[in-house]
């Protein structure tokens, strides 16, 4: 790992104002960016730490409404969020991964494998950022790639509490990362199905199956398997196994769902 | 390089780090506590497992600097006052937890982060909790066996396999 300043800065405003620096680097928890600084495969030459901002803690729910800060950890949406989302929560990495990692390092970084994004997609969900609010439909724009600016910072997370909702993930045994995983959500806006670990352009809603699912919820309303094309290939799992893994875990959320 | 102090197994602790310095380096090499062992180094083994503010962490990837203030518990800290293995150590060694020792520590440290929120867990609430720590010895099931009977529950019935 090459040498770095670090600085915890305690108010949103203030990393904002550290991030302005050429090559800084924001850290959250540091469960995906510790690892990537030992592989060298990046070299900040700063870190500002997240960690010491109260104003971005916290998992509460108020009027049907979930608010999630972008500091909180894993352990924390497990223990507080509303139960789909916080059994996602309780199933990433392990428990002392779970004690560090924070959502909203996950969703910045946008890993094509990690559960949260299919999540966020299915509750359609606010990500609410130091600048703006962006929609989750928007937010997401392929593998490690989001609608983030330079320097820009998730304070937050909001999302309508569901009608029903589960996740379902096909577990990667040695990585425990997602080889597949969906989540179904029946929200107002009608059912969204959000897909993660399948898709080369990465956390994608399954349209298809929304249409169908809206004409009637029940696992066999559940389309056939999508087309592989574009679908991730590679030891752990072809493009046409992936792609009829999105059909029989959306059919397994649906009947939890009920 | 910056200061950071941290209370460590109670005693306060200050050192000299740079922004890269790992809290595992740093409690290695600075304090001399050579108890938390790092095994793979990328995360997965568990094996530099210890507690910060009360909180299971993998202390090779988190910076010494992210835990400036924070109070720290590891390995070294948990025999009692006297000197005698807690009951969690002591079960490590009644029911032959270990064989080569390696990942000793961060088992003992996971096992107490387990039975601080969950006192009396189920064998498999155990072997979930567990997920993130490797042990190349002994198959876990002494493990897990040692980690019920710290928890006071009765192992008489879980054979020796």
């Amino acid at each position: 790992m090459y040498n770095f300043e670090f600085e915890q800065p305690s108010t949103v405003a203030e990393a904002v104002a550290a991030l302005a620096d050429e090559d800084a680097q924001a850290l959250g928890g540091g469960q995906t960016l510790i690892p990537t600084l030992k592989q060298r495969l990046a070299s900040p030459s700063k870190l500002v730490s997240l960690a010491g901002i109260a104003e971005m803690k916290g998992v509460s729910i108020a009027d049907g409404v979930l608010t999630i800060g972008g500091g909180a950890t894993h352990a924390e949406v497990a223990a507080d969020a509303c139960a789909p989302l916080a059994a996602l929560a309780a199933n990433i990495g392990d428990p002392a991964v779970r004690n560090r990692g924070t959502i909203g390092g996950s969703l910045a970084n946008n890993d094509p494998a990690a559960c949260y994004p299919s999540a966020m997609l299915a509750l359609n969900a606010t990500i609410v950022t130091n600048a703006r609010e962006i929609a989750a439909d928007d937010y997401f724009q392929g593998m490690f790639e989001t609608a983030l600016d330079e320097g820009e910072i998730i304070t937050g997370v909001r999302i309508n509490v569901p009608d029903g909702a589960n996740y379902q993930k096909f577990e990667q045994p040695a990585s425990r990362f997602a080889l597949v995983g969906v989540f179904v959500a029946k929200t107002a806006e009608g059912v969204r199905v959000g897909v993660t670990g399948a898709s080369e352009e990465g956390a994608f809603r399954w349209t298809e199956a929304e249409a169908a699912l809206n004409g009637s919820f029940s696992a066999d309303a559940v389309p056939a398997a999508p087309s592989a094309d574009g679908m991730i290939s590679d030891l752990h799992g072809t493009a046409a196994y992936r792609a009829h893994l999105v059909a029989v875990l959306t059919k397994r959320a649906v009947a939890a769902i009920g | 390089m910056s200061q950071v102090t941290m209370t460590v197994n109670g005693k306060t602790a200050s050192g000299d780090v740079e922004g890269r310095t790992l809290l595992s380096q740093f409690l290695r090499e600075n304090l001399n506590l050579t108890g938390t062992h790092v095994g793979c180094d990328t995360s997965q083994c568990g094996a530099c497992v210890v507690h910060v503010n009360g909180e299971a962490v993998k202390s090779c990837t988190m910076l010494a600097a992210e835990a400036d203030g924070a109070d720290v518990a590891t390995i070294e800290g948990q025999a009692n006052a006297d000197g005698s293995l807690n009951t969690i150590q002591q079960a490590f060694q009644d029911h032959h937890g270990l064989q080569c020792g390696f990942c000793t520590p961060g088992m003992v440290m996971s096992a107490a982060a387990l039975l601080k929120d969950n006192p009396k867990p189920s064998e498999a609430e155990i072997r979930d909790y567990l997920e993130g720590n490797i042990c190349r010895c002994t198959g876990y099931h002494n493990i897990v066996k040692a980690i019920m009977a710290a928890s006071g529950q009765d192992v008489s019935a879980i054979a020796a396999e």
